[in-house]
Formats: C-alpha cells, structure tokens, sequence
C-alpha cells in the first residue's frame, strides 16, 4: 500500500505502470461471471418494476381508444354527456346523473370518516397508554385495512338497508365508503402526528398548554397537510369502488339524486351497467365514463402529490 | 384547577425588582431530599438545593448525571415520561410541586422553560410569542405583551419588520431568542434553561448569555449548561452534580470554581474527569 502512494507521487509515467501493475496485481482474481449475474438481475428487477407501469399505459390505450372510437363512430357528445342523466336508450343517455351521485358520496364518505378517522389518530397517538387493548386496536386496524371492499357492502346491506330498512339510498352507499377508508385516513393521520417533533410538543406544555390546547394549536395545524393528503387518496380509492356500491343496490337508476336519501348510481356503477350492456354504443358509453372517472383520480392524486410537496419542508 | 392555583400564590412574593446584588437570598425553589427514577435505575439521589430568587443558578456536571432530569423536576416536564418517578419534595415558594393539588399545568404558568434545541412554533414570529397568553386567555394589549417580551429576549429590533413570517425562518440563535420571548412572554417567575446555547454557534451563544444575565433582573433563571467558562461568566451560583445523580457542591459560583470544598469538583472543573 505505501508502495503505491509513493508511485503516485513520481511525476513521470506513474499511470501505465500502474494499471499493468494492477493487472498482474489481481490476475487470479476472475469476477466476471459475478459481474455477468450481478447484470443479469439488474435486468430482471428492471423489468419487474416496468410491468406496472407497461400494464398501466396498455389499459390507459385501450380505453382512449374506446374513448375516440366512442365520439367518433357512435357519436357521443361530451356535451350531452356532462348533462344528461342516464337513460335505457343509448343515443339519449349521459353521465351527468352518476357524476352528481359520485360527488355526494365523496362528500358524505369525506365528513363520515374524516372525523371519525382524526379523531381515533389522535386518541391513537398522543392519549392511547401502551397496553394491550391499544395494541389490539391498532393490529385491528392493519387487519381493517386488508378487508375486501364487498364486504364493508355486505355489512351495511345487512345492518342499514334491510337491518334498519332505510333501502338502497345514497347514504348507505357512503357510510359503506367510508368505513372502507377509515382505516387508511387513520393510518395516514397518525403518520402525520408523529411526525410533528416533540420538541415543539414540549415548547407547548413547558409554556403551560394543556394536552388539548397542544394538540388542537400546534399538533394539529403542523399535520394537517400530512392527514388532508392521506384522507385525499383515501377519497381517490373510495370514488372508483364499485363493490360496496353494488351490495348496497346502486344499480338500474338512471337519475340524480335529489339527497343523501334518494336511490343513486355513482359513476363506477353506472360504468359497470353500462359495460354488461350487449349493445356496442354502451360500452362505448362506458369507455367514456372511465376516462372521466380516471381524470378525476387522477386529479385527487395530483391535488395530494402537491400538497405533500408544498409542506413536507414547512416543518 | 382552581385550587392548585390558589395554592400556589399563598405565599406573598415581594413584587419588588430591584438589583440582583443587593439583596439577601430568598428561596424559591427548594429541593428536599429528591429522587428521581427512571423505572429500575436512579436518576437523582437525595438532592438538597435552595434556588435564590433574581439569581442566575447554574447546573453544572457530566453527561449523565441528572442535571437535565432535576431541571425537568421543577416545572414535572418529567411527567410526559410514563417510567419517571419523582420521591421527596421539591417546593415552589414552600409548597410541594408533587402535591395532589397541585395541576402542572398552572405550575408551568410560572415556570417557563427554554430548551436545548431550539423549538418554536411552525407559526408566526407574532403567534409564537403570543402562545402562551392566548392559551391561558389573555385578552389585553397583545401587541403590546408581544413587542415587551421580544424587546426582553432581544429580538424586538431584528423581527419587528417581519412579525408575520415564520419562526422558522429564522436563524438558530434567533430561533432561541423568540423561545426566551415566548417563555417570558406569560410573565413567569421563574425560567428554566437546559443548554440553551450548546446548539448555537459562539456569537449567538454569547448574545444568549448577555440576554441571561438582563433576564435575572426580573425572573430566577435556574441554567444547566455543559460549558463551564458559561457557568462562571454568568451564574451567582453553581450546583454540580456528579455521577450518579449525586449533588456534590452547592455555592456561590466564584467559591465553587476557585475554592471548592469537595476534591472531586475541583478534579471536574479543572478537567481532570467528565
């Protein structure tokens, strides 16, 4: 080693000597297979980490064509697409129905299992002592989490819409929605918690702020952003459900509902109707419904990209 | 709620501010006998101090040796701590802070605190410091409490144009600075420190301890600090805990690092351990 440091220092011709030195130097050394499988898995895992997105951009292809074709050939027009409700013939029927009945459910679905969800978050992490009931809520709620969606829809058809007999309104269809995300806003929102510092919780009480007062005025303002992206995704998952929503009945209505107590059909359903539809216009209705379903996830997603970017260097 | 606080204000404190120098000693915290747990093992043993009104008493000792822990009996920050267990008294104006009646919320109304990192608030300078009297429902002259209070930590003439912009927008040392504001802004009486300068660089560690030695003028300043130059610069007096959560040597500063009683204080000072 001190060998070699001192060639270095010799100004002239240093360099060649050097690297025949070094071929000689590691000549029994062979690495090239090593090298070779150390390529070869590179590649494979390249390509498991591209199937998603090659999948993805094959379905997205499918249905845009569907979409053009849909416009073009059958004569769809977005315009009437966007204002008229559905109906069972296929040149006067629209979307405008399903969209109204979607955008309720997320309201609903947001209000039911936003404060629910927050509001578990917060006993979870700053209340809850460490034992073995709170150990049990929260293997629970991993286990919540894992469960199919038609199940949450079987649930509330079971203990709602023929339990209590309200039938299937849109209601039901949101409370089924947002017991199907709850579980995810609390996992996000507790995230959002312990990442605020202890230092500033600290800061709140030696100043003389009781448990409430530090959480409401300095916990929560510092993971609000953290806990409205994770309900965001939450709420991004819960508009494209079809399942709960079928359990619940919200199929062979073609109207707006006039209120959380009205019979529906939200976009996934309608699109779900319409693409078991033997008739080729429908399912081209139904290719159009998917691309504005997908704008609009697509855009949730976005919305909350942005705002973790926006504040994940606030604190 | 009620209760606690009238037990802490049974005892007349003389409203008085006058100089620091003049004036004989009047005890306002007292430790008797205090230990402190963390769960099995012994953080504090048998700790005896009487803490001077309007003085600077600084902590002093090795990693380890409980000075933070003490600091944090005072205003029962421990209490966060599920394993901590405090044994003895530890009076405020002679009433046991570990008294049933007594709410540790009200007893940290007049025990501040400023910590070793500094740690305001993802708020406005102005909302920082006003936090403290917002929560306890103040409603007079904000401006007015808020401006006092960063003239007081020596902030007022570097933030006055930016009250709206973030606290954390704001350099390390004068994050520290609008910590001090934010605690002496409720008016406490007393302020504790736990290494406020140990993560500044040396000019603004150096404005700090100007600023401790302005605070002493009206609040007890209790000071653990890791820097012994700092504890003899700015200090009337200097407690130094050994290992062992032991406290070996309580006296005026300029006794503890000129003539020390205990030998192993003197091997401590003059860096022969720790």
């Amino acid at each position: 080693m001190s060998d070699d440091s001192d060639r270095k220092r010799r100004p002239d011709g240093g360099t060649a000597t050097e690297r025949n030195r070094g071929e000689e130097l590691f000549a029994d050394i062979d690495l090239r297979r090593e090298h070779l499988k150390n390529r070869a898995f590179l590649g494979l895992i390249f390509a498991a980490s591209m199937f998603g997105v090659v999948a993805l951009a094959l379905l997205l292809l499918d249905v845009v064509t569907d979409f053009y074709v849909g416009i073009t050939e059958f004569e769809i027009s977005l315009i009437q697409f966007f204002t008229v409700d559905g109906s069972r013939r296929p040149e006067n029927a629209g979307f405008f129905g399903a969209i109204i009945a979607s955008v309720m459910l997320m309201a609903l679905t947001a209000v039911l299992s936003f404060f629910v969800g927050v509001g578990a978050a917060i006993y979870l992490e700053e209340y809850a002592p460490n034992n073995r009931i709170t150990r049990l809520i929260k293997a629970n709620l991993s286990n919540l989490a894992g469960v199919p969606s038609i199940v949450y829809g079987l649930l509330v058809l079971a203990a709602l819409v023929n339990g209590i007999g309200v039938g299937p309104i849109l209601l039901a269809g949101s409370v089924a929605l947002a017991l199907l995300v709850m579980p995810i806003i609390i996992v996000s929102a507790q995230e959002a918690i312990r990442a605020v510092p202890d230092g500033v919780r600290n800061g709140s009480y030696a100043t003389g702020a009781t448990k409430w007062q530090t959480i409401r005025q300095v916990v929560l303002p510092s993971a609000m952003p953290g806990i409205l992206t994770g309900t965001i995704l939450a709420l991004a998952r819960a508009i494209g459900e079809t399942a709960p929503l079928l359990m619940v009945g919200a199929l062979f209505v073609n109207r707006t509902p006039f209120g959380p107590f009205d019979r529906f059909s939200g976009m996934p359903t309608q699109i779900y109707a319409w693409a078991a539809e033997p008739s080729q216009h429908f399912i081209h209705l139904a290719a159009v419904g998917i691309v504005v379903l997908l704008t609009i996830l697509l855009s949730m997603n976005a919305v909350a990209v942005y705002l973790r970017n926006k504040y994940e260097t606030a604190v | 709620m009620s209760t606690s606080e009238d037990s802490l204000i049974t005892t007349e404190v003389s409203s008085e501010r006058t100089g620091r120098s003049d004036r004989p000693d009047e005890t306002v915290l007292a430790a008797r006998d205090l230990d402190v747990y963390y769960g099995d093992e012994r953080a504090l043993a048998s700790v005896d101090v009487e803490i001077p009104e309007h003085k600077v008493t600084a902590i002093i000792g090795p990693s380890g040796c409980g000075k933070s822990t003490f600091l944090r009996c005072i205003n029962r920050m421990n209490d966060q701590i599920a394993v901590c267990r405090v044994d003895g008294d530890l009076s405020f104006h002679g009433k046991n802070v570990y008294d049933d009646d007594v709410d540790p919320v009200a007893l940290r109304r007049r025990v501040g605190m400023v910590f070793q990192k500094p740690n305001p608030f993802p708020k406005s300078i102005y909302d920082n410091v006003a936090y403290g009297l917002r929560i306890q429902g103040f409603d007079g002259d904000m401006d007015a409490r808020v401006e006092e209070a960063l003239r007081g930590a020596a902030l007022w003439d570097e933030v006055k144009d930016q009250l709206d912009s973030s606290g954390l927008d704001l350099s390390g040392g004068q994050q520290q600075r609008l910590c001090i504001a934010r605690a002496i802004a409720p008016d406490p009486e007393v302020i504790l420190m736990d290494e406020p300068t140990s993560a500044l660089d040396p000019v603004a560690a150096s404005k700090i301890e100007d600023l401790i030695d302005e605070l002493a003028e009206q609040y007890t300043v209790v000071i653990v600090t890791h820097n012994m130059q700092q504890a003899a610069r700015i200090s009337d007096k200097t407690a130094v805990f050994l290992t062992g959560g032991k406290l070996v040597e309580f006296n005026e500063t300029a006794k503890v690092f000129e003539n020390p009683d205990e030998p192993r204080v003197e091997e401590y000072i003059t860096g022969k351990f720790g």
